[in-house]
């Protein structure tokens, strides 16, 4: 089943901005896609669509097969959204805002609490439940969000650069977090501007630029273009000064860190054993950019070249 | 599984919860206020002016304007509550919350519309208890007493929220209040019987929906009005259905709400 179907979805704003030129998408159940593009490409529009928050000028979205003119009740309550921008009450306790949200979706109290109490202690919030949400950090606002886009149990969860501003670390318990309640069966559509994210979680991608879909593929498929990679090696002990690598197109960065450029059928192994055969040892190894970046870069870049 | 009127019900009574927890929580700004100005109303036209200027209606002075200073404190209370709750949740964005949550736009309005109400009507019990400090007041028909303060507030949070709507500043939800309700309020014979006035100007005064509001209110009271009870009733209720349905139009379309 479709988590998703858009057809032919336009949106053009009263000021004349076509943020959306009929783009098709379908999200299949349990997915984890992403939803990528540069800042004004249509994103959120997108999302806004999906969600009621903006009027679609024409197409058609389904949300598990349910339309959202048709029935927008039904539709709606199958989604939760995480906006980009903060958007609960400051003044409310955190607590009761989960337990109004739940109530919006129709869940009595007496489970809108209970389930409030799981979320606030799986996203570390227990100790601020009875805190005015102004007073949480950045990062335990985003944590709130993300609590009470769940707080009805939605099938589909909706995330809109859920890690923005948000440190290493509690992007990576966020993570984490995101890719347990996919594998429990819900489906989730991610915006991000970090490319590693979606890399990392994503298992389909769509790109869209200036209101259009751009690439929509599997992520693997999607990778597997890159013709070449970059990696830095880092050495343990300094290169000579008349260090040179045959074959390889390389670049020394400093005395102890070299750049490397490898073809997709050039494998690693006959890296590593020319290096070797020179005495030279790795300590460790990084990709010199992230993969999804260079293919992002490079499918806007051929995006805007043929507009 | 849950039917969709019960869903409908918990959702009204979410919102409506956390309307009244909102005013509540910042009583000093919505309920303190109306006691004190009440009071001074009450100390300075009740007791030092209204004591030299006699009867009015077969009243004494502060008796006769009980009524009006209650009504008014509901109106006004009704009104605002509204037009900042719902502005100041376009401001925030959190309105974004009822917009992606299955709550029908006809529940939306009647969670603020009720909101508004619960706080007009909470005031107005207030500033009547209040006023028992001041004089005595006997209610004559509580039927028409009740649903009239009921009716009145409903009125004036319909207002509240049309305003809102088309607010895009603080600014602009003071102005209603400050250049159309006052005045409106003021003429709509709190203070006096429009009997005082000359024929043009009660003829105009008829023209002002506050007017029969605190005279059929009073009429409850007290048992006297400047005009008949049923056409009060009657015009209230048309001004309901009228904004009511406006409230509704303008939610539908999404104005002031969304893109």
């Amino acid at each position: 089943m479709k988590a998703l179907s858009i057809k032919n979805l336009t949106k053009v704003y009263n000021n004349g901005f076509e943020a959306l030129k009929g783009i098709s998408l379908d999200v299949q159940q349990g997915d984890f896609f992403a939803l990528l593009g540069p800042n004004g490409a249509g994103k959120s529009t997108t999302i806004g669509v999906i969600t009621s928050l903006v009027t679609k000028s024409s197409g058609s979205v389904q949300v598990f097969d349910t339309d959202i003119d048709l029935d927008s009740e039904t539709a709606k309550s199958y989604i939760g959204l995480v906006p980009q921008e903060f958007n609960f009450n400051g003044f409310e306790q955190v607590k009761h805002i989960l337990i109004s949200q739940a109530g919006y979706y129709g869940m009595p109290a007496n489970e809108a609490e209970p389930r409030a109490d799981e979320l606030l202690k799986q996203l570390g919030l227990w100790d601020k439940r009875n805190t005015a949400a102004r007073a949480l950090s950045g990062g335990m606002k985003r944590r709130l969000m993300i609590a009470r886009a769940l707080v009805h149990k939605p099938q589909l969860l909706i995330l809109d650069e859920p890690t923005a501003g948000v440190d290493i670390e509690l992007r990576r318990s966020m993570w984490l977090f995101l890719k347990t309640i996919n594998e429990q069966g819900t489906t989730i559509i991610l915006t991000t501007h970090y490319l590693e994210e979606a890399e990392n979680l994503c298992r389909n991608i769509a790109i869209i630029d200036k209101g259009v879909i751009v690439e929509n593929t599997d992520m693997k498929s999607l990778l597997n273009r890159l013709d070449k990679e970059t990696f830095i090696l880092d050495l343990k002990y300094p290169l000579s000064h008349d260090f040179t690598l045959s074959n390889y197109n390389c670049q020394k960065i400093d005395t102890n860190t070299l750049e490397v450029e490898l073809k997709r059928d050039e494998g690693l192994n006959n890296l590593f054993t020319t290096l070797s055969q020179q005495g030279i040892e790795v300590t460790s190894m990084k990709n010199k950019a992230n993969r999804l970046e260079e293919l992002f870069l490079a499918l806007v870049d051929k995006s805007e070249a043929t507009l | 599984m849950t039917t969709k009127l019960a869903r409908h019900r918990v959702a009204f009574t979410t919102l409506l919860s956390r309307e009244i927890r909102r005013f509540i929580r910042i009583w000093p700004q919505t309920l303190l206020p109306p006691a004190i100005t009440m009071t001074l109303y009450f100390v300075i036209f009740g007791n030092l002016i209204g004591g030299r200027i006699g009867e009015m209606g077969g009243f004494s002075y502060i008796q006769y304007i009980a009524p009006g200073i209650i009504m008014m404190s509901v109106i006004n209370n009704a009104y605002s509550n509204v037009a900042s709750s719902f502005f100041s949740a376009k401001f925030q964005n959190h309105i974004e919350e009822l917009i992606v949550a299955p709550v029908p736009n006809y529940l939306i309005l009647a969670g603020y519309v009720a909101g508004g109400t619960a706080r007009g009507l909470l005031v107005g019990l207030i500033v009547t208890i209040v006023s028992l400090f001041f004089t005595h007041l006997s209610i004559q028909h509580i039927f028409i007493t009740i649903s009239m303060v009921f009716l009145s507030a409903i009125l004036f949070a319909l207002g509240g929220f049309i305003n809102a709507i088309y607010a895009r500043s603080f600014d602009e939800i003071s102005i209603i209040p400050t250049f159309i309700l006052t005045p409106m309020t003021y003429l709509g014979g709190v203070f006096y019987s429009i009997s005082l006035l000359p024929e043009f100007w009660q003829k105009v005064s008829l023209l002002n929906p506050i007017l029969y509001m605190v005279n059929a209110f009073r009429y409850g009271m007290l048992g006297a009005s400047d005009i008949a009870v049923e056409v009060a009733f009657a015009i209230i209720l048309v001004c309901i259905v009228s904004l009511a349905s406006f409230a509704l139009y303008l939610l539908n379309k999404g104005t002031g709400i969304r893109n």
